[in-house]
């Protein structure tokens, strides 16, 4: 199901806990799988749940609570825009909206190319920055202005 | 003790007790969702918000401890402001469709809402709307209605062992259901419908068809299983509508498993016999009882002139009455035949004689949920008694070892600290092998057979298991006492726990194992001694398995005559084959039955007797533990069927014999339980007398594990039609191990060729690989594989 460098992770995650808790790297094991998958597909959860000892649904509540795990397949590059209450006063949604125009694409929608998947995102614990973006979850940018948007852009396009 | 004040009563709870324990011992009543005494505590549903003096927000009663000197006030505005605030909140997207909600009437949201909810709400935006989900043919959901308490996800988790259902999402989105449209399969997935404080899981069986203000509520006591668990019937115009727990802290706590729950179906199934039949010219022809008991009288009568009293047999199944047992035995033995059995499933009865008492539990059912070591042996305990699983549960989680010796590898959800999985004849070497260990380790003296075996790490564990964690006790399931070496096991089983200090007991197949016993339900009385009374002493008599055919009886000692009771014998005995060989040569069989089956079919039997099953009658059962449990009838008996006591009664007077004139069931049992007499003294699970033998050669060719399936065991679950739908009672496949599939050239999948004796059929090969190579699982107990033989011994599978 997973790669052997992937488990070779997830057993460097399970090993940070007691042995009879090692669901407690469910989240890491879910990101793991997902950066090798790209997206968390059932079987994918499913084999989590098995190499982990727990149950299917236990894994599947993980999943679906995290909006930074994908039970559906996404683009390329996943830009989440945060349009939380801080965000959206400090210009979240023009930030949205300007990448909404320029992909042609609403959130949870993917571009033809399937290069951009734009997502709705909650507070990345950033306010100040705002307005704030993650690419594939793991990317931060602050200050995204309606520039700075279209130069990511240009650079990811690339 | 921590003293703290509520609502200005004055109360001191054990240390670490929540407000919600104070509050429930002053009986000061605080609202609640999500809290439930048996399940671990969620505070989600806000609900039971109180004030607590110098806090500066309102607390959950549930989850806030009680401290030294706390003033809580459960009723001051604040309280009531909160606790309104929250019913607002529970409120905003609950639907107002209370009118078609089967949950009306019995709906704690709907009971909370009049005391503590607005006249009118004040949120105007559209609701949320959940999808149903499909969970299977025992639970209804409405998921639009869920206030997300997750009391069925955590007794999935803590009380059935398996998280079926679970809460995905968060916030809006949250909403309860199975991974990936699974359906919830376990066998006590009916407590959910009970635990849901709102109307979004309900009974499938009953929904839509009656509202709980028209039920009648009657007690009553379970059928099944060997627990009895305690039930409310509930009916309507004289039909049991629904069964619900009634709460028994010592025995069913307040659970009961989806067979108790939902075989009150089989109770108005088509199949139920009205009227009493004889059979004339190979034709059934309907007739009245007078009739009828008088072609039996006469049968029984030229039976006894032509062949004999001995020649008349009485089988009854251990799911009958304490009162039908004892007037069934007491007629047969008042005609002079001492053959009467309930052990239609037991093979072996070398223990016959040598047992001291009637088998049970050996202890207290409470008792389980506190072992700190357990062994079990041959059982499949989820499915055979599913609420004592669930106490063994409850002890592993509290530090407790459970062993397991079992020829297949079941999970019983929960960890199994040590688990022996050999083909059953091998059980009792790997018994042998415990009590060795277990010997060497207390330095006790054993016989020589027992010092030869080879100790497996295995058996020494549970050996150590057994002896290091007190207290401990050993139990028999229900595959143990059929299997063909039973007195071996029991024997050595016995050995293990008087060695080892630990409890032995004897898991009670059916509501009335033990009752049956005590009443003298079984052959050889005298040895036992259970019955005081007027019954001729010496009179000997053959077993179930004797009367029919399954040991060696030379034809000319045959029954010429069976009497049975509440029985399906081509389903309810060890040996289905055999059994049906023998009752097709009798030249009379009398069923008294609550069933027909497709009346032409029941080849066997010349009368049918329509008798009342558990809800139509009073009766008494005495369950596993040996706690006499009576009840009385919760509707009328349907049609012409009469509660098989009066049945007897009539047919005891019908043949003169003495002491059949009963007028009421009290009497019955006031004959069975003389105001002195003290059940306890008389169970008792010792076979003394009997010497531990060489360990059986193991078999070298393929053995049948053939295990009666949860909703196979009594012919009220057979017919119970949304327990048939269920995952549980899916057709038998023959179950072997991959190895063992290779070997023989199958698939998975493939149809099989599956003989024994000579019998034969046709079932699909399924993969287990958990069971030993040389076995075939192959439940019996079900009308596709009632053709063939034993539950144990060889069973060959070729492929098509």
């Amino acid at each position: 199901m997973l790669t052997a460098e992937s488990l070779k992770k997830i057993e460097h995650e399970v090993a940070k806990y007691p042995a009879e808790q090692k669901r407690s790297a469910v989240m890491s094991a879910l990101a793991i799988a997902q950066d090798e998958k790209g997206w968390l597909a059932n079987e994918t959860m499913d084999f989590i749940a098995h190499y982990l000892g727990m149950p299917p649904i236990a894994v599947y509540e993980v999943a679906t609570f995290y909006n930074m795990y994908d039970l559906k397949p996404v683009g390329k590059y996943k830009v989440t825009v945060c349009t939380n209450l801080p965000c959206a006063l400090s210009g979240g949604n023009d930030a949205a909206a300007h990448l909404k125009q320029k992909l042609g694409i609403g959130f949870n929608q993917t571009t033809p190319d399937g290069s951009f998947t734009l997502k709705e995102g909650e507070c990345l614990g950033a306010c100040g920055d705002a307005p704030v973006m993650l690419v594939n979850n793991k990317r931060m940018c602050s200050f995204m202005s309606n520039d700075k948007i279209d130069q990511l852009l240009e650079d990811l396009s690339k | 003790m921590t003293n703290i004040e509520i609502d200005g009563k004055q109360v001191s709870v054990a240390p670490g007790a929540t407000l919600m324990d104070a509050a429930t011992q002053l009986g000061i009543y605080i609202p609640y969702f999500c809290y439930h005494k048996k399940l671990s505590i969620a505070a989600n549903c806000r609900m039971c918000l109180v004030q607590i003096e110098k806090a500066p927000k309102p607390m959950p009663a549930c989850s806030t401890p009680a401290v030294e000197g706390m003033k809580v006030s459960t009723h001051s505005a604040m309280a009531i402001a909160s606790q309104k605030g929250q019913m607002e909140f529970l409120l905003i997207n609950h639907p107002l469709d209370c009118p078609i909600c089967d949950q009306g009437g019995e709906c704690q949201l709907q009971d909370l809402s009049v005391g503590y909810g607005a006249s009118s709400s004040r949120y105007t935006e559209p609701k949320r709307v959940v999808a149903n989900k499909n969970l299977g043919p025992l639970i209804s959901t409405d998921m639009t209605r869920c206030i997300l308490c997750t009391r069925c996800v955590r007794f999935g988790q803590e009380i059935a062992g398996i998280m079926e259902l679970g809460m995905a999402g968060r916030g809006e989105h949250a909403e309860i259901l199975t991974f990936v449209g699974n359906s919830v399969d376990s066998e006590l997935s009916g407590n959910m419908i009970d635990l849901c404080p709102v109307g979004a899981l309900v009974s499938k069986p009953f929904r839509y068809s009656a509202r709980t203000w028209e039920l009648s509520r009657r007690r009553s006591i379970s059928p099944h299983c060997g627990l009895g668990s305690n039930l409310v019937v509930q009916i309507k115009q004289n039909r049991v509508m629904r069964v619900l727990p009634r709460e028994s802290e010592e025995i069913n706590e307040c659970w009961i498993s989806d067979k108790d729950r939902f075989s009150y179906e089989g109770l108005n199934s088509e199949e139920r016999l009205t009227t009493p039949m004889i059979k004339r010219d190979g034709k059934w022809q309907e007739c009245d009882w007078q009739t009828a008991l008088e072609f039996v009288a006469t049968g029984l009568k030229a039976t006894k002139e032509n062949h004999g009293a001995q020649s008349i047999g009485a089988l009854a199944s251990p799911h009958s009455t304490l009162e039908e047992l004892y007037l069934l035995q007491k007629m047969v033995r008042a005609m002079g035949s001492g053959n009467v059995d309930h052990r239609l499933r037991q093979s072996d009865f070398r223990a016959d004689g040598q047992l001291q008492g009637a088998p049970w539990l050996g202890m207290k059912i409470a008792e389980i949920s506190q072992l700190k070591s357990a062994l079990v042996i041959g059982s499949t305990l989820r499915k055979d008694h599913p609420l004592i699983a669930q106490r063994l549960r409850q002890a592993v989680k509290q530090g407790g070892e459970l062993n397991l010796i079992n020829p297949f590898g079941d999970d019983l959800l929960t960890e199994v600290a040590n688990h022996a999985v050999v083909a059953p004849d091998a059980i009792a070497t790997i018994l042998a092998q415990v009590l060795r260990s277990a010997a060497e380790l207390k330095d006790v003296e054993i016989p020589d057979t027992v010092k030869k075996t080879v100790v497996t790490d295995t058996a020494r564990a549970i050996a150590v298991s057994l002896i290091d964690n007190k207290p401990a006790a050993i139990f028999l399931g229900n595959l143990a006492q059929h299997q063909p070496q039973y007195a071996d096991i029991h024997l050595l089983a016995q050995h293990i726990a008087r060695i080892t200090e630990a409890s032995f007991g004897v898991l009670g197949e059916a509501a009335n194992s033990v009752g049956a016993y005590l009443v003298g339900a079984v052959p050889g009385i005298d040895t036992v001694g259970l019955i005081n009374g007027s019954h001729k002493v010496g009179m000997g008599g053959r077993n179930a398995s004797q009367m029919l055919g399954l040991s060696d009886t030379p034809a000319a000692d045959q029954c010429r005559s069976y009497l049975l009771m509440n029985l399906e014998p081509e389903l309810d005995s060890y040996n289905p084959q055999q059994a049906m060989k023998a009752l097709q040569g009798a030249d009379l069989v009398v069923m008294m039955s609550a069933y027909k089956k497709n009346a032409t079919s029941i080849d066997y039997a010349d009368v049918l007797l329509p008798i009342a099953p558990f809800t139509e009658t009073s009766g008494t059962f005495i369950n596993t533990e040996g706690r006499a449990q009576s009840f009385n009838g919760v509707v009328a008996p349907l049609g012409e069927a009469r509660p098989a006591w009066k049945v007897l009664r009539v047919l005891g007077n019908l043949m003169q014999l003495s002491g059949f004139d009963y007028e009421t069931p009290e009497q019955v049992r006031a004959e069975i339980f003389p105001t002195d007499r003290d059940i306890t003294s008389h169970l008792n699970n010792s076979l003394d007398n009997l010497a531990i033998g060489e360990p059986a050669l193991a078999s070298s060719g393929l053995q049948r594990i053939g295990e009666v399936p949860i909703y196979q065991a009594d012919p009220i679950v057979r017919r119970a039609e949304s327990l048939q739908r269920t995952h549980d009672a899916a057709a038998p496949s023959a179950w072997m191990s991959g190895i063992l599939l290779d070997k023989l050239g199958v698939t998975a999948g493939d149809t099989v060729r599956v003989k024994q004796g000579d019998g034969e059929v046709q079932i699909t090969a399924a993969r287990d690989d958990k069971l030993p190579n040389n076995c075939v699982r192959v439940a019996s107990a079900h009308p596709l594989t009632a053709a063939l033989g034993g539950m144990f011994g060889e069973i060959m599978v070729e492929r098509l």
